[in-house]
């Protein structure tokens, strides 16, 4: 007889921290396969909409991009808390506070203004994301309020801002009644890479953070002192790196990114603030973070795949009549499937003969 | 002959990465004190885990009163006679004396538990007092109801795991005679131990272990320090070079410090007076719990609460600068835990460096500097090569190396910064001989460039051996200083119970 035993590494495996989530990746694909066949249909089919159909012409990768832009910038600004030891769940809040804060300066630009109010407009986002973060540092800081707990429900209570807004002071009088503002001056809309694609310039800012956070993590003291914060308080307390630092650093650059990204999607693709701006980038960044290792190169892959999973979400619904919530069932089964993979760099696997002299 | 109470043949036990027992054999004879010993990581805990059964062997057989069994768990080791003292010790703090034995023990009420702690306590001389919160109890008193508990199994086997690192030299005397009353009724005696004039006063026999082999059964009555000490190492510690000490000027200074705890469980400190000068090595002796944590938060900076003016450094007053600042300042220091606060386990050796050290930042106004990586690694790999230290090289993970060799690490990186003060906590605590000797000696040597040294550590051996001067803390106060010439262990050990204050008067201060 034969049993299969977990043995623990003397050291993590280099290999599987990287082959993990492409394991990961695999069982997902498995299990979607099953999931697919279980609910009675062609899992080919399943598969190709979630793989093949975003990436099969200019103008899917197109939409590819596009969702997967604010997926990247909001997960660089998570993963720098992540690594600090901050746990910001409310990404979503900062991101909708981000969109309300660029439409607010939006609404007020006139036609005959120039493209510079492009920048005041995502400024506003940027501000408004870190001001929206910066409760959650404050109440931290001041009264040892978790920040999990704090940042996930400040979530809910930017969602009743924005409603207010949009069913309120800001609604569109010539709108019908419909709770969203006027649509934005052509002027303050984020400018398209090229005619034909909603792919805008927001992706060069997800690129340029890449590398500053790239930079930050490996380069520069702070960015050391942040993620020791993370690794070892203790060993950060003895260095004497400041953790109130480090946390308002934490929860101002991951608030600002998340700000950025509501605003490039405001001021972008939708055109306009309506209840609809939330769709979940916060906390499906969350997943992006952890599939791209906290690594800022990581994740432009697994936002990508994120994106992917978006819009194979959409498609699966409108051409297999599927539910839509098959994309957070696909989610749900990455950061899954990655978790249990993840225990492969730690541990190894091996068959014991049982019974006998070992 | 008897029947042995206890015989190992040829236990093998393998982990991934190391063989902590290979073909080990060992023979108890009942009311014998068997001593083993062996360096850190030599196999002896490995060992007597298996003997406890918490661990199981590869191979090999163990035999109790000639039989030969299957030990599977510490339940089954408990039913068959054999009982442990662990070096930590499994009690909870909010719990009384009582409550904590009576958890073991399923089929007694309270109040037997209650009284048969008493009983226990009365027969063997173990004080203790079963209503007591643990928390409130000092550590030599929690080992009493280590001790009490595992004697209520009536055990024909008792193991203790290091038991005299946390004790008074006199409450090592009283441990020793409770141990020698239970060898003259019976019971065997398994004694873990790396200090060799322990092992020759009490034990009878002796097995040495050796990188998991035995490489020596003795009586160790019949030997000498040196040659224990070659079965166990393989050669004689090298001696250390102490010249006369002179000592400067004073280069820290503590007045009057009294801190509140800061945890449930710490120690208050009472108006601490410490002064250490350039030039000398200045010891503070203690048994663990006693405020040595609490007063090296204080002086490393990691705690800033301390009052105004109550530690200086020259003339600057550091009490409430953070440890970066302190270090500005030439305050290095090398804390008891070194995986965890004083190195990063999952970081690079060179990263590592970049937590005390700043010679490979440039522009440090920019986001705290831009870390120059090739300069860091080069850094690294000098310490690597100058204190001969066995790693991959600067890249391999703090967490990779053995404790010895991260020891030397932190040490190296702190000495080599040039310190003005440098305060070490349990520089030698589980290194290996060599390593330790190696350690003492780069103290030593730094002391005699005119740094100021503060040694924070249990081991009486290695205070005498290396300071110049000496203090003892007991329940967060500390005592005078007294030059090591004048200081005798009884002495130390009775100021190490807090009885300071008769002898205090006569030796004002020394300082």
């Amino acid at each position: 007889m034969h049993k299969l035993k977990l043995e623990a590494r003397s050291q993590p495996s280099q290999m599987w921290s990287y082959a993990s989530p492409v394991l990961a990746l695999v069982c997902t694909v498995v299990i979607g396969v099953i999931l697919f066949s279980l609910l009675g249909k062609d899992p080919m089919k399943g598969l190709q909409v979630f793989f093949w159909e975003p990436i099969k012409s200019g103008y899917a990768v197109g939409e590819l991009l596009v969702k997967a832009t604010p997926l990247l910038i909001i997960a660089l600004g998570l993963a720098v808390c992540f690594r600090s030891n901050v746990w910001n769940i409310g990404a979503e809040g900062q991101y909708i506070l981000g969109a309300v804060g660029a439409s607010g300066v939006a609404l007020m630009a006139s036609p005959s203004m120039g493209g510079w109010i492009v920048v005041p407009v995502l400024l506003a986002g940027v501000l408004a994301g870190m001001f929206w973060a910066g409760l959650t540092a404050f109440l931290r800081d001041r009264f040892n309020a978790n920040e999990i707990l704090v940042s996930l429900m400040l979530v809910y209570v930017a969602v009743q801002v924005l409603n207010f807004l949009v069913f309120g002071p800001w609604k569109d009088p010539l709108g019908y009644n419909f709770p969203q503002t006027k649509t934005f001056e052509a002027i303050t809309r984020i400018p398209r890479l090229f005619a034909g694609s909603r792919v805008s310039i927001g992706i060069f800012f997800a690129l340029i953070g890449v590398g500053v956070i790239w930079i930050f993590f490996f380069r520069t003291r702070s960015g050391f002192a942040q993620q020791v914060g993370g690794l070892a308080p203790a060993a950060s307390r003895y260095a004497g790196f400041s953790s109130r630092r480090a946390l308002w650093t934490a929860l101002l650059i991951s608030g600002g990114l998340a700000g950025l990204a509501g605003a490039l999607e405001v001021a972008g693709p939708i055109g306009q603030l309506t209840p609809y701006v939330p769709a979940g980038y916060g906390f499906a960044a969350i997943i992006v973070a952890y599939v791209g290792r906290l690594h800022p190169v990581g994740m432009v892959f697994s936002a990508v795949l994120m994106s992917m999973f978006y819009i194979g979400g959409e498609l699966a619904q409108s051409r297999l009549g599927l539910p839509k919530s098959l994309t957070g069932v696909f989610q749900g089964l990455l950061l899954f499937s990655l978790l249990a993979c993840d225990m492969l760099v730690n541990y190894r696997l091996r068959w014991i003969a049982l019974g006998g002299p070992k | 002959m008897a029947t042995p109470r206890l015989e190992l043949k040829g236990i093998t036990k393998a982990f991934p990465a190391v063989v902590a027992n290979s073909n080990v054999s060992l023979t108890v004879m009942p009311g014998e004190i068997h001593a083993v010993l062996g360096e850190n990581g030599a196999g002896k805990s490995t060992l007597m885990k298996i003997i406890y059964g918490s661990q199981m062997p590869d191979a090999g057989q163990i035999l109790l009163n000639g039989q030969v069994m299957q030990i599977r768990n510490p339940k089954e080791a408990r039913a068959n006679g054999i009982g442990m003292v662990f070096q930590h010790f499994n009690l909870f703090d909010t719990m009384t004396v009582a409550e904590n034995v009576w958890l073991g023990l399923a089929r007694a009420s309270l109040e037997q538990v209650t009284a048969s702690i008493v009983a226990k306590a009365a027969e063997y001389g173990l004080d203790t007092d079963p209503r007591r919160l643990v928390h409130t109890l000092s550590v030599g008193e929690r080992q009493r109801v280590e001790i009490i508990r595992a004697l209520l199994t009536r055990p024909e086997l008792l193991i203790l795991d290091e038991p005299t690192s946390v004790l008074t030299p006199q409450a090592v005397e009283k441990l020793f005679l409770v141990l020698r009353k239970l060898s003259s009724e019976g019971c065997s005696i398994l004694y873990i131990s790396h200090k060799l004039h322990e092992i020759r006063e009490l034990c009878t026999a002796c097995t040495v272990l050796r990188a998991g082999k035995v490489t020596g059964v003795c009586n160790p009555k019949e030997e000498t320090n040196a040659s224990l000490s070659r079965m166990m190492i393989g050669a004689e510690p090298p001696l250390l070079e102490h010249h006369e000490c002179k000592a400067g000027a004073a280069t820290m200074v503590v007045k009057n410090l009294s801190l509140e705890r800061d945890d449930q469980f710490g120690v208050d400190l009472h108006e601490i007076n410490l002064r250490v000068c350039a030039g000398e090595v200045v010891g503070i002796a203690g048994v663990s719990g006693n405020g040595q944590k609490e007063l090296l938060y204080a002086l490393s900076g990691e705690d800033t609460r301390a009052p105004h003016g109550s530690v200086c450094m020259g003339e600057a007053d550091v009490s409430g600068r953070d440890p970066a600042e302190r270090r500005c300042l030439g305050l290095h220091f090398v804390p008891e835990e070194r995986l965890g606060r004083g190195a990063v386990p999952t970081l690079s050796l060179a990263q590592n460096l970049l937590l005390t050290r700043t010679e490979s930042i440039s522009m440090p106004r920019c986001a705290g500097g831009w870390i120059r990586v090739k300069e860091l690694a080069t850094h690294a790999e000098r310490l690597i090569e100058h204190f001969h230290i066995k790693a991959g090289g600067p890249n391999s993970v703090a967490r990779s190396l053995s404790g010895g060799n991260l020891q030397k690490y932190i040490v190296a990186r702190e000495i080599d910064a040039n310190p003005k003060l440098l305060i070490v906590s349990q520089p030698t605590w589980g290194v290996d001989v060599g390593a330790a000797a190696q350690i003492r000696g780069e103290i030593l040597r730094l002391r005699d460039k005119g740094c100021a040294v503060l040694v924070v550590s249990e081991e009486l051996d290695e205070l005498f051996e290396i300071c110049d001067r000496m203090y003892v803390i007991a329940r967060g106060k500390l005592s005078p200083s007294i030059p090591i010439a004048e200081a005798t262990v009884e002495k130390i050990g009775e100021w190490m119970s807090g009885l300071w204050s008769n002898s205090a008067a006569s030796e004002a201060h020394h300082a």
